[in-house]
């Protein structure tokens, strides 16, 4: 039986390496294929890999805690007859990069994510070939009719996502030689930061190093601040009608196993009033203004080892039903590692809850390379004035957080007015 | 000349060859004295008499079952189904019996069972069904659905020539909705031949019945985005014309299959098989399919809208197929 090498995924596009935080067999023990093998931890998402093969794991060459780049080998499965070999990490690094071509200039690095050493990009273009680069089998087929390599394409998809289409390579074909693809604004790698030296404290401490998922966590707030011109607008909503809307819809959601909370009706008003107005769903590309057709919402999910944002896709063509069903699917997945790149792909904005644990409200880093944050509040009944009478309603408060280069306080405004608008005459 | 109605087309189909041939006569519940619930066969019991415009009582099973063995017999039957929803009933009768009739001992059925099929007239469950796909699955059988007049008696006409058991599901919605001039002389349309109803170049729809129509009446909105629909209809599900499917995919490399019935085991299923099999490499994006949702066909007019497949599907799917 041939040997199958079990290779670190590449767990998302902007992705380029992980960490194996467990291994889930032990070395000799048999596994079947699509058991699930090891756990890994990437930037953006922790998650059992399952076994591409059944046999037995014959070694394994990355240990638990060490990070490796993605199509690394971190272990071998074989029919248990074969020698174990002594292989470790650093020497089964395929020894393919140095021996090949210059790579051609890599696409953009993603905003917001770690920039990818000389060495990523090379693996990724080179070992990559038409994986990244979405086609359709009819594209496939021209291009191979055409002696086409795909990659040349890269970034001229007109399609979804990018995708190249028939459009696309047909008037590629039509414009003639497949010429030299434009150079593309690439962020210059930065150099690693020399390590900081020790800090003193007096007393014992402890030193334990941040998780993949913290340092995505930290790269990307701290990014975020500097990116975007942060302002953060304030609202009071009464919760009255939502409330008994819930209690009324409570019982038959249940019924069909879906818990409804408050947060999809905020995600719900937050949808609608995104339709209204679209440059909150929009992104900024360098002087260009990017808007979004799709309006997928993340709700980040608090997790006892970091913070997630799984994304609701499509949230504006869901009903109440379909947004509760899918907040409990992703919250869930969440919190048993069973997200998919995809679930965390695709965000157009993203609704916090700095209210969880009795907080008035809080005021959002901005999820990049969106341009506004939704934070909700703590829901407390409160006095309140109404018609020159108190009375007691059920308060929350919301916070926007926009970046000001694209949205001004009165857009924002009104668009928290439609969010508040949308919750206060919710149909009981 | 004027403009013939769908049902007033499979009126004339049936009258012409019974003019024509003797061995052909028409039995099923009304359609003597009362003329058929939908007046398919009114003025034939005065044409033809008794003896071959016969009154049954209500059982489905007994009418084709004798229309079998009047078949065997040399006669060419027409039986018809009140509503195509009780065709159920006649389940038996036509699957193990007269679709297995030339296989195992080589004697012919050469039947019609037709009956109106579809929604969209607020019949609810039990008077709106679409129930092709059953005898779709069943082979020894031909199914069509014709979506014009000219079609709806080309077909009757070759149903009702053919030597073998034919069930042609018409769509009540268009009875009286669809008229176009017919020509005179003695047309049939051949069973198992598509026909486009539209040519273009961005995407197909492979559709069939009513939805014809929806397919026809998007392609109109569409055009003014430059979104270029080519439209099949089917005409015949079994056998039904796999040739045209994949010209057509081959050329526009894209396809929304589209019927008014619900979801699960849909020719849309059966068609998006063969299409990836036998033309992956045209595909320039996935295969759509529009469909009822997989429930009973519900009662109040406003479900009933929102459950049948309709132009605005059409459009929606387009454009998110175009710009995939």
């Amino acid at each position: 039986m041939a040997e199958t090498q079990v290779k670190m995924p590449q767990m998302g596009e902007s992705i380029f390496e992980g960490t194996v935080t467990k291994w889930l067999k032990k070395k000799g023990d048999k596994v079947q294929r699509d058991e699930p093998l090891f756990e890994i931890s990437t930037d953006k998402i922790d998650t059992e890999i399952p076994s591409p093969a059944s046999g037995v794991l014959q070694d394994i060459l990355v240990k638990e805690g060490q990070t490796v780049q993605i199509n690394t080998t971190v272990a071998v499965i074989g029919d248990g007859a074969a020698k174990p070999a002594e292989g470790k990490a650093e020497t089964q690094e395929p020894p393919l990069a140095q021996a090949k071509e210059p790579s051609p200039p890599p696409g953009p690095a993603p905003v917001g994510r770690p920039v990818p050493t000389a060495r990523g990009e090379k693996e990724e273009a080179e070992d990559g070939d038409h994986e990244h680069i979405r086609s359709s089998p009819l594209v496939r087929r021209i291009a191979k009719e055409h002696g086409i390599d795909l990659a040349s394409l890269s970034g001229k998809g007109t399609g979804i996502n990018g995708r190249v289409t028939k459009r696309d390579i047909l008037s590629y074909i039509e414009q003639g030689a497949p010429a030299v693809p434009p150079p593309k604004p690439v962020e210059a790698p930065k150099e690693a930061p020399p390590a900081p030296p020790p800090m003193k404290f007096t007393g014992e401490v402890e030193r334990v190093p941040m998780t993949a998922m913290r340092k995505a966590i930290a790269e990307h707030m701290v990014m975020s601040r500097r990116t975007s011109a942060h302002v953060t607008t304030l609202f009071e909503v009464d919760c009255s009608r939502i409330l008994k809307a819930k209690e009324k819809q409570q019982a038959e959601f249940e019924r069909s196993g879906v818990k409804l909370t408050v947060t999809p009706f905020f995600v719900q008003a937050a949808a609608t009033a995104l339709k209204r107005f679209p440059i909150v769903n929009s992104s900024l590309e360098g002087d260009t203004i990017v808007y979004k057709q799709a309006i997928n919402i993340g709700i980040a999910v608090n997790l006892e080892w970091g913070l997630i944002v799984p994304v609701i896709k499509h949230a504006g063509e869901k009903n109440l039903f379909g947004l509760a069903k899918a907040i409990n699917d992703l919250g869930e997945r969440a919190r048993n590692k069973k997200l998919t790149p995809e679930d965390v792909k695709d965000g157009t904005f993203t609704i916090t809850n700095p209210g969880q644990y009795g907080g008035l409200i809080g005021t959002p880093i901005i999820n990049q390379p969106q341009v506004a944050i939704m934070g909700m509040g703590g829901i407390k009944k409160r006095a309140v004035v109404i018609d020159d009478a108190i009375a007691i309603r059920p308060i929350i408060m919301l916070s926007l957080s926009f970046d000001h280069r694209v949205i001004d306080g009165a857009s924002a405004d009104q668009f928290m007015a439609e969010v508040q608008k949308e919750l206060e005459n919710w149909p009981v | 000349m004027s403009l013939t109605t769908y049902v007033e087309a499979i009126r004339q189909g049936i009258w012409e060859e019974m003019e024509k041939d003797e061995r052909v006569f028409v039995l099923g519940e009304d359609v003597g004295i009362y003329g058929g619930a939908f007046k398919v066969t009114a003025g034939m019991l005065e044409r033809f008499g008794e003896w071959r415009i016969i009154d049954t009582p209500i059982s489905e099973s007994g009418i084709v079952g004798a229309a079998i063995g009047a078949a065997l017999m040399g006669m060419r039957p027409v039986a018809e189904m009140q509503f195509a929803d009780f065709i159920s009933c006649a389940f038996d009768q036509i699957t193990n019996f007269a679709a297995k009739c030339r296989y195992r001992w080589g004697a012919g059925v050469p039947i019609v069972v037709r009956g109106p099929s579809g929604g969209g007239v607020h019949g609810g469950p039990f008077h709106s069904q679409n129930p092709e796909m059953y005898y779709v699955h069943t082979p020894g059988l031909k199914v069509v659905c014709p979506a014009t007049a000219y079609d709806a008696k080309g077909l009757i006409k070759a149903a009702i020539r053919d030597p073998d058991p034919v069930i042609y599901f018409e769509h009540k919605f268009l009875y009286r909705r669809i008229k176009e001039e017919l020509p005179s002389d003695d047309f049939v349309v051949p069973i198992g031949k598509a026909a486009i109803r539209r040519t273009g170049s961005d995407m197909t729809v492979v559709t069939y019945g009513a939805m014809v129509h929806a397919a026809l009446e998007a392609a109109k909105e569409l055009e003014r985005e430059g979104i270029d629909l080519e439209i099949l209809d089917l005409r015949s599900l079994l056998p039904f014309d796999k040739q045209a499917v994949l010209d057509s995919v081959r050329k526009t490399n894209k396809v929304i299959l589209l019927h008014e019935d619900t979801r699960i085991g849909g020719f849309a299923g059966e068609l998006a098989a063969i299409i990836s099999e036998e033309a992956f490499e045209y595909l320039d994006g996935p295969i759509r399919r529009i469909t009822a949702p997989d429930t009973p066909v519900p009662y109040s007019p406003p479900l009933e809208e929102f459950f049948l497949p309709k132009a605005s599907d059409v459009v929606r799917v387009a454009r998110e197929l175009y710009a995939y």
